[in-house]
């Protein structure tokens, strides 16, 4: 296959950044999106030219490092894919693909493709945690978990905090990234102590680090590689709305 | 503890309302208290069915609640003020949400597409603002008659026969336009609201999602069903 590649490169934090036309030839169908890319660097290598930088890790779906914007889509084309798990045979031979970073105020571009993720960071330390020790994994039945709190809350820990979900948000809102983190602990027994402080701190640093609000329209559960449901917002604002309900329980 | 300055619980408030859930909050709050009206408002319009002796006698009963508890119009003032407060509460809300969002992205996509947010969804803002001005203009036509070609408070029954006359199309024109906005506005915003107010499994957001479009489509043809019923003659 033959493509051209239309990648968003820029130089620095503040630098102005433009779409640069790259011809890559001879791609494999097999091949994974972020291995064209490493083909491309390579080229550039051998030219002098600067590599593109993006973020990657794992290359198997799991870590959350990889994610571009991919024809306007986090991601790209594929349901429930991370950007290392697309393969190059979801494209046409003579396609122009448009390459973009995350784009969030939250999310500053560090270089190229790459961008500060930082602010999901925060978002976890202002309560995405449990702080009671808990020891090792407990034996099956110990602590009994309705099975309907276990289903939500394991289908909303399979988040991986790759930030797609802001990417592709009209509002650029980080909520269902914050909701998949509430739900995951608060639909669990070892998560009540903190349960109300939590979603009031997480919010507060959602807000705080300029992520925008959620209006519910689903953008984010399109594009989310682990297929968190849009219904863990509702948990979100439920809790949200219990903590508010009674005396400050907020830790900051 | 001190006895002045804001308690512990006043903070938790003014802290949530300053939130992106405290306004969603208040948004859900205040819409639901405005659908509720536009549901009263559509069933007292559909009066005009029975005939103008019944329309105009209720539109006096809406000045006679609580009488004589209450003065004249004075339960409409009553309603009158709760709407208004509803209202702003409502439109404050999404401006300061609206800039939240326009501020969280300060450099947008070179390519983008909808991926799948409804039409409605996308929509909610720029239609708002239609269904506030068309508001405006609809309190000013048959509520003071200002912008009414007969505008005779005593008799609203004319007043509504005068205003979708067939030679003033552009009014029924721009009351249907307005019609529709709210229909859409309310197939997103009354599923949203009760996600904002914490509806969280998959079986209640079908359900959600069916009422709020059920409750559209209905409120729409009850509102549509008087200027066309006027249109062709139905209702004169």
């Amino acid at each position: 296959m033959n493509l051209t590649l239309r990648i968003w490169r820029q130089n620095g934090p503040d630098a102005k950044g433009r779409l640069v036309a790259y011809r890559v030839t001879d791609v494999s169908p097999d091949m994974s999106f972020l291995e064209v890319l490493d083909m491309l660097n390579e080229r550039l290598t051998m030219e002098g030219a600067e590599p593109v930088a993006f973020d990657h890790d794992c290359r198997e779906g799991i870590c959350g490092a990889c994610g571009v914007v991919i024809n306007g889509v986090a991601h790209g084309p594929e349901k429930a894919t991370t950007t290392c798990q697309l393969h190059m045979r979801h494209f046409r031979d003579g396609d122009t693909i448009d390459v973009e970073p995350w784009r969030a105020r939250a999310f500053p571009v560090v270089k190229d493709l790459v961008v500060d993720r930082g602010a999901l960071d925060r978002v976890i330390e202002a309560g995405g945690y449990v702080s009671a020790p808990t020891g090792s994994a407990p034996d099956a039945h110990a602590l009994p978990v309705p099975k309907a709190d276990a289903d939500a809350a394991f289908e909303a820990a399979t988040c991986i905090g790759c930030g797609a979900c802001v990417a592709a948000c009209p509002n650029g809102s980080a909520m269902l990234f914050t909701a998949a983190k509430v739900t995951h602990l608060g639909r669990l027994p070892q998560g009540q102590p903190e349960r109300q402080s939590r979603v009031l701190d997480m919010v507060a640093a959602h807000d705080d680090a300029g992520f925008g609000g959620c209006t519910n329209t689903g953008e984010c559960t399109a594009v989310c590689p682990k297929g968190i449901p849009l219904e863990t917002i509702g948990q979100l604002n439920r809790d949200y709305l219990q903590a508010s309900r009674r005396p400050a329980r907020s830790r900051s | 503890m001190e006895s002045s300055g804001p308690s512990v619980g006043d903070v938790v408030t003014v802290s949530a309302v300053r939130s992106t859930v405290g306004q969603k909050t208040l948004m859900a709050v205040s819409g639901i208290l405005l659908v509720l009206f536009l549901v009263a408002h559509m069933i007292g319009n559909l009066k005009v069915f029975v005939g103008a002796g019944s329309f105009d006698h209720y539109a006096h009963w809406l000045r006679a609640i609580g009488a004589p508890l209450l003065p004249h119009s004075g339960y409409l003032w009553i309603q009158r003020a709760v709407l208004t407060a509803a209202l702003v509460a409502h439109v404050w809300a999404a401006t300061a949400l609206a800039l939240r969002a326009r501020a969280a992205r300060p450099v947008g996509y070179a390519h983008r597409r909808p991926v799948q947010g409804s039409y409605a969804a996308r929509t909610m803002r720029w239609g708002g603002v239609i269904i506030l001005l068309f508001a405006i203009y609809h309190v000013l036509d048959l509520t003071t008659g200002h912008l009414n070609p007969v505008g005779d408070r005593a008799h609203p029954y004319g007043n509504v026969v005068a205003d979708f006359a067939p030679e003033r199309w552009y009014v029924t024109l721009f009351y249907t336009l307005a019609v529709l906005a709210v229909g859409f506005h309310l197939r997103h915003g009354l599923f949203s609201a009760v996600r904002t107010l914490g509806q969280r499994t998959a079986a209640g957001e079908q359900r959600a999602r069916l009422v709020a479009l059920l409750a559209s489509v209905g409120l729409c043809a009850g509102y549509l069903s008087v200027p066309f019923a006027v249109m062709v003659g139905l209702v004169g």
